[in-house]
């Protein structure tokens, strides 16, 4: 089973939630951090990491013997990564997309691949539970490649929790994409609102089971709850405004441990999400 | 013409807030959204949107079912899996390269452009505001971050504007780096957790990478205060200017709901005062006072 947790904005608490919720399950758990811009699972579980593996990106390498300037790899590259001035051949690694084209298409077999370190995979155990998280080398522009060699790592039979990116394009797809679950963390503000409803439109695209936690909840206003009644879509658990949440996070510990109280409704949103995979319409399932 | 990018590495930290605080403290300024992915600006500024353009992020690959003899090829070039076995092209996956439509020996594949989004220029009751939309799902939101900047930057020469405000995205990849280049500074808006100060250091790691001066504030100061001190710390041994802190205030949402920004809801709050004090800070450094030509 894999289960994102994803928001669209920003700092809502997509982080809280993943953490909180692999500490709950306590066991046959993989949490997999995809927020490989910002990753900060690591922060609050503390795991123990065993292995780190480069992401490499192929980028093309010229054969200057063998080239006849003809530009056939420039004409094909649509990211500007290559470039024939007179009887040179200029690569622009960054630019890559490692599409293939100019080695595909070079009639003089002048075109290799060399590597490009993107980022790096870490793998690791908390306790008898599986830790899993990517990490974006600063400088780089790449991430759907190395959420993707994540995602490969997901195990069956296991609860795979994933920790996505904020936002609604290219990393955040990739971290939903084959999941049984998206869970979307909101704040009952104009803002989480806003960037909630792009959230669901992104998950309705991919045709995902999904449902809301609201975080901060008392902080602002009901917009959120309209919404998720309008559009007929489950609230599964609401997490309090409380200041002593909020402290509890700033010093990266987990709510489970310091307000155990909070351990059995992470368990409830877990027997939600599972009744709504096996039914997306099940009623007894957070709707209001 | 000057340029400051706020942001902030970690989501939710309050850049947003901030940007539109600071609107209310130059007369001579456009804002400039370029958090394409979930812009939240526009919910503060009431923006009369006075020109809309449709963004071409691309192109995507379509087969002509005519024309395919179902050879194959695609499949075995496409290095994104996006040629499914029915030789249908999943434009989620489609990375736009046109391998596929260059080497198809049918040429069977069509590659039209994509509409992946729209920019708007609007006015609003603090001038003019750049922003835009990027379609759901879509790629390339770095380069409609460049747009927007770019187009900020050509009304800023036209209209003789002092200052461009910029409001950028989370995190540090693309859409990050896309709008950071050629900026006077970024301000970078961080919280007193542990996961603020994790991506506080690789934001400042990127500002450094490219050379950008950066500076830091610390949102919700007090909820923390040995976090707050850790940042002041982290700032001083990475060259961060530090440029001040901004207590936690109930009217951050309550502005929001309202569609304002602090300054209009309580101009003399501490948090307010706080912003002002920053932003003199931050005007004040000698990275935001060389005017470079747009």
């Amino acid at each position: 089973m894999i289960i994102s947790i994803a928001s669209g904005k920003g700092g809502t608490g997509k982080t809280t939630v993943a953490t909180n919720l692999a500490f709950s399950l306590g066991k046959n758990v993989q949490l997999m951090d995809c927020d490989v811009e910002e990753p900060n699972s690591h922060l609050f579980l503390n795991p123990e990491i065993k292995d780190k593996q480069a992401v490499i990106a192929p980028v093309p390498l010229i054969d200057e013997d063998k080239c006849t300037w003809c530009k056939k790899c420039m004409e094909i590259c649509r990211f500007g990564a290559i470039a024939v001035v007179g009887k040179k051949v200029i690569t622009f690694p960054d630019l890559c997309h490692s599409c293939g084209g100019c080695m595909a298409v070079c009639p003089e077999h002048a075109v290799s691949e060399g590597d490009r370190e993107l980022g790096d995979i870490e793998t690791g155990s908390i306790k008898e539970n599986l830790f899993v998280q990517g990490r974006l080398n600063v400088g780089q522009v790449m991430s759907p490649p190395i959420i993707k060699k994540i995602l490969t790592l997901a195990r069956d039979g296991m609860v795979n929790i994933i920790d996505a990116p904020p936002g609604t394009s290219c990393p955040v797809i990739a971290a939903m994409k084959g999941a049984d679950f998206v869970l979307l963390v909101t704040e009952p503000t104009p803002f989480g609102l806003h960037d909630l409803a792009l959230a669901v439109e992104t998950v309705k695209i991919l045709k995902i089971p999904h449902g809301i936690v609201i975080n901060r909840a008392g902080m602002g206003n009901d917009g959120v709850k309209e919404y998720a009644k309008k559009e007929g879509i489950p609230i599964l658990m609401e997490i309090p405004f409380d200041k002593k949440i909020a402290q509890v996070y700033s010093r990266g510990e987990l709510i489970v441990e310091k307000m155990p109280e909070y351990k059995d409704k992470f368990l409830d949103l877990f027997d939600h999400i599972n009744r709504l995979i096996k039914d997306p319409g099940d009623k007894g399932a957070g709707f209001k | 013409m000057r340029e400051l990018v706020i942001l902030s590495g970690k989501g939710g930290t309050g850049k947003t807030s901030i940007t539109a605080a600071f609107a209310s403290f130059s007369s001579n300024m456009i804002l400039c959204d370029a958090d394409v992915d979930a812009a939240d600006l526009h919910l503060l500024m009431a923006p009369d949107i006075q020109q809309k353009t449709d963004f071409q992020g691309g192109n995507v690959a379509v087969i002509n079912h005519d024309k395919c003899t179902s050879c194959g090829l695609c499949i075995e070039l496409c290095r994104f899996d996006a040629v499914k076995d029915n030789f249908i092209i999943d434009p989620i996956e489609c990375e736009g390269c046109g391998v596929c439509y260059d080497l198809c020996p049918e040429k069977a594949i069509d590659f039209p452009i994509k509409t992946c989004g729209e920019w708007y220029i609007s006015d609003t009751r603090f001038g003019t505001m750049v922003h835009a939309r990027l379609g759901i799902a879509q790629e390339n939101s770095g380069r409609l971050v460049a747009l927007v900047r770019q187009e900020a930057r050509k009304i800023v020469q036209k209209k003789n504007i002092d200052l461009i405000l910029t409001d950028g995205p989370p995190g540090i990849g693309c859409p990050v780096i896309a709008s950071m280049g050629q900026a006077n500074a970024i301000l970078i808006v961080s919280e007193p957790t542990v996961s603020g100060i994790h991506d506080l250091a690789r934001v400042g790691q990127l500002a450094d990478h490219f050379k950008i001066p950066a500076m830091v504030c610390v949102n919700k100061y007090d909820l923390n205060l040995d976090q707050t001190q850790a940042i002041k710390d982290l700032a001083k041994e990475k060259n961060i200017i530090f440029a001040g802190q901004i207590p936690f205030d109930k009217n951050f949402t309550e502005s929001m709901i309202q569609g304002k920004n602090i300054i209009e809801t309580d101009e003399n709050s501490q948090a307010s005062l706080a912003v002002r004090k920053i932003w003199e800070n931050v005007m004040a450094q000698p990275a935001m006072n060389i005017v470079r030509l747009a």
